[in-house]
């Protein structure tokens, strides 16, 4: 039987998705505004600001870096957190308790700080190029995410189950591959997800690390509104949220895929 | 014959704990042996070594002549079912099944026609297309027992593999996996801590307690002639009895217990009595008796319990408590003072704690 809900709970729940919801119609709204400054409810209806993202050369070129940076940094933390958080969870009883933990720690570190730091010791110290430094860091900066997320998953899963493909003659990597992958996938897809948002949106360690000729998106919308009041940056947002939800419906199809014609 | 299976002195640990000592044991091909011990006591451990998973800090292992101390375990070809079964969530039955197969490198259309196969013996050929989360317990088990068997490998583990199931399903599935292993004419070690499930496949039984073998033989010699007092306790023999012996005369030996009691006993009936020694019994085994005689163990009656044919006693010794059957034709009340009988055919002699 299905209860029927209160009234007053109806309300709330609106009230939540107007509350959440409120900002991206605010900005997808903005972008289509024909006014040659920010405005909201928009005045006319144009896309001419979208066209306009196209006309600047460094709009362009940030989005393409941003891309790259998210895409590659994600992959990287992946590449490194799937390892450490099975690691994590498979020995976990011969383990001390505080090594998971130390996974965790650097999300208490503030990301100017993360930022700040890298600018000292990877830019300034290494002398690491720009493109390379902010690899670096968003690398780390959603490294912890990547773990604590595929540790979630990993975490209900029955290690017994390796052992019974071992038993039917699985070398132990490919016991991984086959048993294990598929069976924290949607830990996984998460994991990317979040970490893929959390670069592309990340301004606080990106404003350190990028330098003359080479800036990410959101340093470059700053920027912009630093000087300008138009909608392009509107424009710029729907586009970038546009972009990252195709990423994530192509991660979510992919990766399910793959796994489940393994 | 040479053992299928053979363990010689090997021991185990976790971190720095001990979990076996120096355990030996020999599987003879095609037999059925199980490994029954009380929880904690480290019947999984001992599987877990066998498989490969966790090392032998010593000793060596060897089946079917080859030595496997030293193998991966993905190498050592041994079928495992597990408590939990251990089923892929993401595979089909059929797939499931199939797993074993794929990694010996068998062509697609022999694999499925060999799943298909061992799907029908174990009553799961309409299963094939479900996935593990859609089955019940019982066809789960099933699903585990055919992934095993599959690749007839030439030893077959079960740890635990009935303790999920409802009574009267574990007492079919027993009987279901001894006709499996009995017409493949495998080598399986089992994993219980159920007396009669162990008692009722097992070819031979070896009774475990803190990573040792206590005694390893067939049901038969172990419900009859345990070895020790450990074993002894666990298939009934509930009273434990220490006596020394006063005087030899032929076969009749006099035995004097704590506070001087005398007990005649018969070596025709009970085997070789040492000088110091424990006489088991069970409750049946110790018969109680109100008249006045000057033999058997003296003791005042403290619980009766009613059993149906007989009653139990709950009884008051300088041997300690006991447990003794009476008549019911005769029901005695708490207080009084009594002697208890020894069945000699029913009870066996053990080596006295202190010299063990
Ligand atoms: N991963 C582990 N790390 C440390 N100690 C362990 C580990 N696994 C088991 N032990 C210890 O080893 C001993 C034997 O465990 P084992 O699992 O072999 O028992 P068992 O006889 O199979 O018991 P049960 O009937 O409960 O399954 C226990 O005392 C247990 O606490
Ligand atoms: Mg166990």
């Amino acid at each position: 039987m299905i209860r029927r809900l209160s009234p007053p709970l109806i309300g709330f729940a609106v009230l939540v998705y107007i509350f959440l919801m409120g900002p991206l119609i605010i900005v997808i709204g903005a972008s289509l505004s024909d006014t040659t400054f920010l405005t909201f409810p928009p005045q006319g209806l144009s896309l001419r600001w979208f066209d306009r993202i196209f006309e600047m050369a460094a709009f362009r070129r940030t989005m393409v870096t941003s891309f790259q940076v998210a895409m590659l940094a994600t992959c990287f933390a992946l590449l490194v957190g799937i390892p450490a958080a099975y690691a994590l969870n498979r020995y976990r009883i011969q383990l001390p308790g505080w090594l998971s933990t130390l996974f965790v720690l650097p999300v208490l570190v503030p990301e100017i700080v993360l930022g700040f730091s890298l600018l000292r010791s990877v830019q300034v110290g290494a002398g690491l190029p720009v493109f390379s430094a902010l690899l670096i860091g968003h690398t780390l900066l959603v490294l912890p995410y990547c773990v604590r997320v595929i540790s979630a998953s990993l975490s209900s899963f029955d290690f017994s189950i390796e052992e019974a493909a071992i038993s039917l003659g699985a070398p132990p990597w490919q016991a991984f591959f086959v048993v294990v992958l598929p069976n924290i996938r949607s830990g996984v897809i998460a994991a990317f997800i979040l970490a893929f948002i959390t670069s592309i949106n990340d301004v606080s360690v990106a404003l350190f690390l990028t330098g003359p000729g080479i800036s990410t998106l959101p340093i470059q919308i700053l920027a912009h509104v630093e000087q300008f009041f138009d909608p392009v940056v509107a424009s710029v947002s729907v586009l970038l949220m546009v972009l990252t939800v195709a990423v994530m419906a192509i991660v979510e199809r992919t990766l399910g895929l793959t796994f489940l014609t393994r | 014959m040479a053992p299928a299976l053979s363990l010689s002195h090997v021991s185990a640990h976790y971190g720095a704990t001990r979990i076996l000592d120096d355990l030996s044991l020999r599987v003879d091909g095609g037999e059925l042996v199980s490994l029954l011990g009380a929880s904690g006591c480290g019947k999984t451990t001992t599987l877990r070594v066998i498989a490969g998973f966790l090392p032998a800090t010593t000793g060596t292992i060897t089946l079917g002549g080859t030595d496997l101390t030293r193998l991966p375990a993905h190498r050592r070809n041994i079928g495992i079912v597990f408590q939990n079964y251990a089923l892929f969530p993401h595979l089909t039955v059929r797939d499931n099944v199939a797993f074993g197969l794929k990694q010996r490198g068998m062509a697609a259309a022999t694999r499925a026609r060999e799943a298909a196969e061992i799907l029908k013996i174990v009553g799961l050929a309409d299963f094939s297309d479900r996935f593990p989360a859609a089955l019940s317990g019982g066809q789960r088990q099933r699903v585990a027992l055919a992934r095993a068997l599959v690749v007839r490998p030439p030893l077959l583990m079960f740890d635990e593999p009935l303790s999920n199931l409802d009574a009267k399903l574990r007492i079919d599935m027993r009987v279901e996996i001894r006709q499996l292993q009995q017409s493949n004419g495998t080598t399986a070690v089992f994993v219980t801590h159920d007396q009669e499930e162990a008692f009722s496949i097992s070819d031979r039984v070896a009774i475990m307690d803190s990573g040792r073998i206590h005694q390893f033989d067939t049901p038969e010699t172990l419900y009859q002639r345990p070895a020790d007092s450990f074993v002894a306790r666990f298939v009934g023999f509930v009273n434990l009895v220490s006596l020394q012996v006063s005087q030899r005369n032929g076969a009749i030996v006099t035995t004097q217990g704590p506070g001087g009691y005398r007990l005649l006993l018969d070596q025709d009936r009970l085997g070789p009595i040492p000088d110091r020694f424990m006489l088991a019994a069970r409750p049946d085994g110790l018969r109680i008796s109100d008249a006045d005689i000057d033999e058997g163990i003296p003791a005042t009656v403290g619980i009766r319990t009613y059993l149906g044919r007989t009653y139990h006693y709950q009884v008051e010794t300088a041997s300690g408590p006991l447990t003794a059957t009476g008549s019911l034709s005769d029901p005695l009340g708490a207080g009084r003072h009594v002697r208890l009988i020894p069945d000699l055919d029913q009870c066996c002699i053990l080596p006295d704690k202190e010299s063990t």
